[in-house]
């Protein structure tokens, strides 16, 4: 009994929240391998076997595996899944596309997006948009689960040394074709795993005021998340959503400005450590999550909060 | 062309969800309930493929309890041409719910079958993969664009990075964004012609398929609340406050 964790990357890096990922699998079980399935992704598979948790790494290479579709990686999973208890990915588009398929195949009823490993077979979820919290326990067998990586620690990176081991890649597939991706590249820290937040909604009133948001997140080495309404807009791109439908975020420093604070937008930021809310309507549901609320006109206050930003001597980074 | 769509009924999503004292679920009695928002969305693509000429019929289905019918008959109001309604009572997970739906699809053999990316109630965002998984069927999930070509869809997907689009061959499933389309509002008019449109009523036992959950959910409870916070009296308190009290800049 162990279990099988399918890592997300890009076929040169893991992606961040594979580490996170890892963290919970070996709460499941310590006898944890790792499958890596990808295109030229070597880097990847030695990566992954330094972490210390991993005991073993299957590597499967092949060029249908290039744009990580569920539709060829889902016979290839569930090959391999047979000799384990548990098959674990994290719960982000990558492993919430992915996974069900699998869990179909295998006849599992999935477990999606858990926040605590409770024992081996029962788990927290949040539901509602974390309105509520169930404790649910899998009675299948073999359990397909999708972890929520913000809610455990990154494994550790280095240290480890598991066997890589390769194995033979499947069919390609005819019913899905690949066109393009594109991904907004950014010099800023990366939205679910920045240290500082700072999000912009509806009150922004144009993409063009976004600058305001993004002049202070220079000066915090923040990144930049938005509300459904601002992206629904077109004030910035679906990438920043935060939210019950977008990503959950968890900095230690989360600024909401202007964002009125609708349940779905609480969903995925309200176990922030710290929460600011900038907003003029005194009345706005975001006020009850903040820390620290300022009832102000954001147009005044942004170019105020930079200019005492600009007077602190230090920031951290 | 013919398109299945699939609805849930769901918590309105205007609800501030309360959880039940003796910890065995949510408050559901006298709250108001509504079609799962992306599904919605699901139902208004479907309407536009068919204005747009490139469909001729849509079913939309329901899994669920009688009420659930509701969610159909306001799919009808706003352009489905008939739906079926599956009863069942109770907890019905995704896996029992693709598994029916696999059966609706054997028998009405439509070329794309559309719903919702995510349900808001139980957050699980599975049903839609799992069905294409039953019929290996290509998926296209999390959709904000859908274009219909000769015998294929190109479908934009929102994905973490940023945007992803694929191809796809008919038949195919595909999993609704809320920024997919706008849903309009049913007419009072189209309102009262949708009461005349068939929803056939089927049991899950007749389709021979086990419903029962295979996750027992043991307590529902309410996250830990945060502490109240103060409101700041000015720019300068707020970045003396992160600064000294919070420590986080």
């Amino acid at each position: 009994m162990s279990v099988l964790l399918i890592a997300e990357h890009n076929n040169k890096e893991v992606k961040p929240f594979t580490f996170n990922a890892i963290t919970a699998a070996s709460q499941i079980d310590q006898d944890l391998h790792v499958l890596v399935i990808g295109n030229k992704c070597d880097e990847v598979a030695k990566s992954i076997s330094q972490v210390p948790n991993v005991k073993k790494v299957i590597h499967i290479d092949n060029e249908i595996y290039e744009n990580f579709l569920a539709e060829t990686f889902t016979s290839l999973i569930v090959k391999h899944a047979e000799k384990y208890s548990n098959i674990v990915c994290s719960a982000n588009t990558f492993g919430k596309n992915l996974m069900p398929r699998v869990a179909a195949l295998l006849d599992t009823s999935q477990v999606s997006d858990i926040i605590k490993v409770i024992t081996p077979d029962t788990f927290l979820r949040p539901i509602y948009a974390g309105n509520a919290f169930a404790t649910v326990k899998s009675l299948d067998t073999k359990k397909c689960i999708t972890i929520r990586p913000t809610s455990f620690d990154p494994a550790a990176t280095s240290g480890g040394s598991a066997e890589i081991v390769k194995a033979d890649s499947g069919e390609a597939t005819s019913l899905t074709k690949f066109i393009k991706k594109e991904e907004v590249k950014s010099d800023r820290p990366e939205l679910g795993t920045a240290r500082v937040v700072i999000s912009g909604g509806r009150g922004m009133q144009s993409g063009e005021n976004f600058k305001l948001i993004t002049a202070i997140a220079d000066k915090l080495n923040a990144a930049i998340g938005a509300s459904r309404a601002a992206v629904d807009a077109g004030y910035i791109t679906n990438d920043h959503q935060v939210g019950q439908t977008g990503k959950v975020v968890v900095p230690d420093l989360y600024i909401a400005v202007g964002i009125s604070g609708a349940i779905q937008h609480l969903a995925g930021m309200k176990e922030s450590k710290i929460i600011v809310a900038i907003n003029k309507d005194g009345e706005a549901p975001i006020f009850s999550v903040a820390d620290y609320g300022l009832e102000a006109d954001l147009f005044e206050a942004l170019p105020k909060f930079l200019e005492e930003l600009n007077k602190l001597n230090t920031i951290q980074k | 062309m013919k398109i299945l769509v699939a609805v849930k009924r769901v918590i309105d999503y205007n609800v501030q969800v309360r959880v039940k004292e003796d910890g065995t679920g949510v408050v559901t009695d006298n709250v108001k309930m509504s079609t799962n928002p992306p599904d919605d969305n699901a139902v208004e693509e479907a309407v536009k493929i068919k204005e747009s000429g490139k469909a001729n019929e849509i079913v939309a289905v329901t899994v669920g309890e009688d009420k659930a019918q509701e969610t159909v008959r306001k799919a009808l109001a706003v352009g489905a041409d008939r739906g079926i309604h599956i009863k069942v009572d109770g907890i019905v997970e995704p896996l029992a719910v693709s598994k029916i739906l696999h059966k609706i699809v054997d028998k009405e053999k439509p070329d794309l079958v559309f719903m919702g990316k995510q349900a808001i109630d139980d957050d699980c965002n599975q049903t839609g993969q799992m069905l294409a998984a039953f019929l290996n069927w290509p998926q296209a999930t999390f959709a904000s664009k859908i274009e219909v070509k000769e015998k294929s869809l190109e479908v934009t997907r929102e994905v973490d990075e940023g945007l992803e689009t694929i191809e796809v061959n008919v038949p195919a499933i595909v999993t609704c964004d809320l920024r997919l389309n706008e849903p309009r509002y049913a007419s009072l008019p189209n309102i009262m012609k949708a009461k005349k449109k068939p929803i056939e009523q089927i049991n899950s036992s007749d389709l021979g398929i086990d419903t029962k959950p295979r996750i027992e959910q043991i307590k529902v409870e309410e996250p830990p609340k945060r502490k109240a916070g103060i409101k700041v009296a000015s720019v300068e308190e707020l970045v003396q406050k992160l600064k000294n009290e919070a420590k986080v800049i």
